[in-house]
């Protein structure tokens, strides 16, 4: 269980990952984004009728632009003034979404309901619920497809060489500020994905971005800035802690297991499992 | 006969925030030569050849390369022009293979159609290369890195090198083999204008220097010229 939860934590701090390792900007507003994705699905579902998961086909070149022209016209200029600038910006999106979700929705809390998302699989003497099954192969998908992309196209060799160096890729012709939108907008399309797959797993309010940032930065924590098969081992390790933290020492302790793992291993080993 | 110049830097200064790296200085470059900027740490060699690059726009004074005004452009549209920089330092992507960092370098849009060509060649001036490829660029000694470097330079199809100190830090018979390749390199119609802090060396190699301090360019010739120089004899070669 706690494994397959893990994919749901990669898939969320993957988004997260790739912005910090490229760009250097720690999104704050990146769980609140997220729920905007949950939130996208809600309106699909019941609105439209449509179903979440289908919906991604619209959800995500959606996410994609928004997050390209929120780092163009943005997010570029005020890292241009400072890194403190694009910390604040993200802060005050995260606010503005806070309210805008509880003036649409309420401070009531929603969930993507499907009727697949309440069915569950059974493996000999193992069930789980089909919504956590989905989490670690959408998980596995999401990295590798980012692995590809990052390996065979040219603009994914760019987005890596303007994360090692700044100066040199803009002498070999890289136009950086636009290889930021890209990467901006592809933590996007994460995004969408995890709302998704997070409403489906987990009812959701106005509010819960923040918490799933924090498991998201202790994700990344865990994994190694930067490093997506980091960001992958260190949402299973999390998921995996959160779980039998909570089987060991009741609920109101899963938290509390997970974070102290996350210290720990900051103490043993300061750059994460996979930290370069 | 008017003479034909590539590059055109016209009494230019520049800032690295509220300090002036450079002041007033101007420079030529023919299709052809190979041009030596030599000078002390810190007199500007290097912010000349970030300004021709467009890394940092000039104050005042303009650039001009083939005829065209460069000194508003940014860096990654120079490259397009047929400008490349070999950074100091080499500034190879250290976590990128040695193939991805050459692939990179023909990133801009006119040596893409000639990435597969432009491979062939820089194999065959660094072989070491080809059979490094798969490895990462940081696993390279120095030597290689900087081959690297100018391999990937030679990736974007470029008119006009600049190169800023290759040879720091490696050792002089490396440092001969890479001088014998930019030889090589300008053979095949590519002009250099490269940054170098040892005199003799520059003198030897180029067939005009410029001699900078502090920010200005103090002397200016032909390499024979300078050697004979009475000033440049006294403060850089001891005699």
């Amino acid at each position: 269980m706690g494994i397959l939860l893990g994919g749901l934590y990669a898939v969320i701090a993957l988004g997260l990952s790739l912005v910090f390792g490229v760009v250097k900007e720690i999104n704050i507003a990146h769980g609140d984004l997220v729920i905007l994705g949950s939130y996208f699905g809600y309106v699909a579902m019941s609105v439209i009728g449509i179903d979440p998961i289908l919906s991604l086909v619209i959800g995500i070149p959606l996410m994609f632009g928004f997050g390209f022209v929120l780092q163009k016209y943005i997010l570029n200029r005020a890292f241009k003034i400072s890194m403190d600038a694009t910390l604040i910006i993200a802060f005050g999106i995260s606010i503005i979404l806070q309210n805008v979700f509880q003036l649409i929705w309420s401070p009531m809390s929603r969930g993507l309901t499907t009727s697949y998302a309440l069915s569950s699989v059974t493996a000999g003497p193992i069930r789980v619920p089909l919504a956590y099954l989905l989490d670690f192969i959408v998980a596995i998908v999401v990295m590798l497809f980012l692995r590809e992309f990052m390996r065979r196209t040219y603009l994914g060799k760019a987005i890596r060489a303007a994360a090692q160096d700044r100066k040199t890729a803009h002498l070999m012709g890289i136009n950086t500020d636009q290889v930021y939108a890209y990467t901006f907008g592809i933590s996007m399309a994460f995004a969408a994905i995890a709302g998704i797959f997070l409403g489906l797993t987990f009812p959701f309010t106005p509010v819960s971005g923040m918490s799933f940032l924090i498991i998201a930065l202790g994700v990344v924590v865990l994994g190694g800035m930067g490093s997506i098969l980091g960001t992958f081992i260190g949402g299973i390790a999390f998921g995996l802690a959160q779980t039998l933290g909570g089987y060991f020492f009741g609920l109101a302790a899963q938290m509390l297991v997970a974070y102290t793992m996350v210290l720990v291993v900051l103490a043993v080993i300061p750059r994460g499992i996979f930290g370069r | 006969m008017p003479e034909e110049i590539l590059l055109n830097v016209n009494h230019i200064d520049a800032f690295h925030g509220s300090f002036q790296a450079l002041w007033d200085v101007s420079l030529t470059v023919k299709p052809g030569e190979i041009v030596a900027i030599i000078g002390a740490n810190s007199s500007g060699k290097s912010t000349l050849l970030d300004t021709i690059s467009g890394l940092v726009h000039p104050a005042r004074g303009s650039i001009e390369f083939e005829g065209q005004d460069i000194s508003t452009l940014e860096a990654f549209k120079i490259v397009n022009l047929g400008i490349c920089q070999t950074p100091e330092g080499r500034g190879i992507f250290p976590d990128l293979t040695v193939l991805e960092n050459l692939i990179l370098g023909s990133y801009n849009h006119k040596a893409r159609p000639k990435r597969a060509q432009n491979l062939q060649e820089v194999y065959q001036l660094f072989p070491i290369m080809e059979e490094r490829k798969n490895q990462l660029a940081k696993t390279l000694s120095g030597g290689e890195q900087q081959m690297l470097a100018i391999g990937r330079g030679l990736m974007s199809t470029p008119k006009l090198m600049l190169l800023d100190e290759m040879s720091l830090g490696l050792a002089p018979i490396l440092v001969n083999e890479l001088y014998r390749i930019l030889r090589e390199i300008r053979e095949r119609g590519i002009t250099i204008l490269f940054v170098e802090q040892n005199v003799r060396r520059s003198l030897t190699e180029a067939d005009r220097a410029y001699i900078m301090e502090a920010g200005r360019v103090v002397l200016s010739g032909t390499a024979a010229e300078l050697r004979e120089e009475e000033g440049v004899k006294k403060a850089y070669f001891g005699a």
